[in-house]
């Protein structure tokens, strides 16, 4: 055996292992929902070999497009909190003490850790109408009545940027602490204030954290399911839960395919534009 | 002179500046930790609502070990030590599996030169990015339609179960190992394999001699991380787990979606506990990777 021959095998032996199981059980179930997406409803929840294009058109209607509209909506409202509370900690984080540093990241990388149906839950306790908020303002006699703060697109909001703040901070806490200290120093020294610093050297530097970060907040939040499942109600529903919804209750799974299509089109959109832009400024 | 004022009055605003940035901060993890100790605060509440505290007890621990957490929940013949033993043997068998197919992918793209990497990069790349609520109903499509296609060739009848847990687990998790090993190796020196090989040893015993010790922090830390996902995993468990592979995460949000009552609390604390476990051992190793 020749040691090309040789290599070759053993790259293949690395290789095939894993790549054949990601075909068999993400590239060909992806494909299928692709496929489901363009077929009939059949009888009895199956599908029925017919090709059509109902199930797009139908994405158009009211109900389905203020859905949609609303995981987009809380995507972004979601991103924005976690940016404007994810970089000043992150800022925070980057320039303390290097003896704190570590300490306070790994407070930041505890939740990640941490069951995520168990900390969407943790505000269940907090918010629900018998809850710690409410007890708290009614026994302080500031609220009469208890608020609905529970199954509103306040809560579903909460959750999401309480679950996915982490993944703001790590991004940013990345790239600020790569920032060149001189320059912001240099933009000191030059008699910029703190604000114009921040705002002409700090932030254009930091540009690709906040993207990454952006990106990393939004794509879970468009596509999220236990958060609006436990802290929303009917009226906050998300892609997540309407396609859910079609799989497990109204079994249209040609319909809840589409849907699925949809959700990988708004989440590919904002990281392929990503990707453009990073290798542009590459090459 | 009035520079000096000035820069005076900077300074004081710069610090300014600088204490509200920490005092935000300060809130953020606030906001971080308080949920959580909140909840585990009231597992010890001995009032079934969680509004005011009542006296200190056990009780909400020693029911969830009775198995029985409210004998009128919707969960029919599935106790806590079950969902908790289907939780460790999908967490066992995903690491492993997980561990091994990454590892050697990782390797693969990493130490071997190939037309068509950029393809399986993509390939590693796409599950960590796809709403994870698309992986669970295409497993669930694959699933539905592999075991029609089984029955209707051979007759014998499959279900979901704990086996079809295990596959979803594996396949989200082999992505983070390949990344994580991966990275790992990107920052090794080239010529302590390179030294190997001009000193006679073959490829085999180049990876195994030199480069799988160099690895092996990223390896365990991989794998750690592998066993937390699938432990913490909801969504494609909820899709793929059928009837009999009811694991911790599912049997908390049927504890959920029926009643809200200390129980879970006491659960969620357990389960927090053990995340805390993980993160200490995985960073022990992180610390142990960078000595």
């Amino acid at each position: 055996m020749t040691i090309a021959t040789r290599q070759r095998l053993t790259l293949a032996a690395f290789l095939i292992p894993a790549t054949a199981w990601l075909i068999l059980f993400f590239v060909i179930p992806l494909l299928i929902v692709l496929l489901y997406s363009f077929l009939q409803r059949g009888e009895y929840g199956g599908i029925s070999w017919q090709w059509t294009i109902e199930h797009y058109q139908r994405l158009s209607r009211p109900v389905f497009l203020g859905i949609m509209g609303r995981s987009i909506w809380l995507g972004l409202v979601t991103t924005c909190f976690c940016l404007l509370l994810g970089y000043p900690m992150a800022y925070c984080i980057a320039t303390a003490p290097p003896r704190w540093r570590n300490a306070l990241l790994l407070l930041v990388v505890i939740p990640f850790w941490t069951n995520f149906l168990v900390r969407t839950y943790a505000w269940m306790v907090i918010l629900r109408t018998e809850g710690l908020v409410n007890t708290a303002l009614q026994s302080w006699q500031i609220i009469d009545a208890p608020l609905e703060l529970l199954f509103t697109p306040f809560s579903v909001g909460l959750g999401l940027v309480y679950g996915y703040l982490p993944f703001m901070i790590l991004p940013l806490y990345a790239t600020i602490e790569r920032l060149d200290r001189h320059l912001v120093e240099a933009a000191q020294d030059l008699g910029a204030n703190d604000i114009f610093t921040f705002i002409r050297v700090i932030l254009p530097l930091t540009t690709r954290g906040i993207i990454a970060g952006s990106l990393l907040v939004f794509i879970p939040a468009v596509g999220a399911f236990i958060t609006p499942d436990i802290l929303g109600g009917a009226k906050t529903l998300m892609i997540g839960n309407l396609i859910e919804n079609q799989f497990l209750k109204v079994r249209n799974w040609p319909f809840g395919s589409a849907l699925s299509m949809l959700l990988i089109a708004v989440i590919l959109i904002p990281v392929m534009i990503y990707f453009r832009t990073t290798e542009t400024r590459r090459s | 002179m009035t520079s000096g004022v000035l820069s005076k009055i900077d300074l004081l605003v710069r610090q300014w500046h600088l204490r509200s940035l920490w005092l935000v901060t300060a809130l953020g993890f606030a906001f971080i930790y308080m949920p959580i100790f909140i909840l585990v605060f009231f597992s010890f509440n001995s009032s079934r609502f969680a509004t005011t505290w009542k006296s200190f007890t056990f009780d909400w621990y020693l029911g969830l070990a009775q198995g029985g957490i409210d004998p009128r929940a919707n969960l029919p013949n599935v106790i806590v030590w079950d969902a908790l033993r289907n939780s460790l043997v999908v967490a066992v068998v995903t690491t492993i599996v997980a561990t091994l197919l990454g590892t050697a992918l990782a390797i693969a793209l990493e130490r071997f030169h190939w037309p068509g990497r950029s393809l399986i990069e993509a390939l590693v790349f796409l599950p960590i990015i796809i709403p994870e609520i698309t992986m669970a109903i295409s497993l669930l499509v694959f699933f539905s339609i592999g075991f029609q296609l089984i029955e209707n060739l051979t007759g014998i009848k499959l279900v979901l179960g704990v086996p079809t847990v295990i596959i979803g687990h594996i396949t989200f998790s082999i992505s983070f190992v390949v990344v994580t090993v991966r990275a790992r190796l990107a920052e090794l020196d080239p010529a302590l394999e390179e030294a190997a090989l001009d000193l006679g040893a073959n490829e085999w015993q180049t990876l195994r001699k030199v480069t799988l010790p160099l690895i092996a922090p990223s390896i365990v830390s991989a794998a750690l991380l592998a066993f937390t996902l699938s432990l913490d995993d909801f969504v494609i468990t909820f899709f793929t787990n059928g009837v009999g592979g009811t694991t911790l995460p599912i049997f908390v949000h049927g504890m959920i979606k029926y009643s809200v009552t200390p129980a879970i609390n006491a659960i969620s604390t357990l389960m927090l506990l053990a995340s805390l476990l993980l993160v200490v051992a995985s960073s022990t190793m992180q610390t142990k990777q960078n000595q």
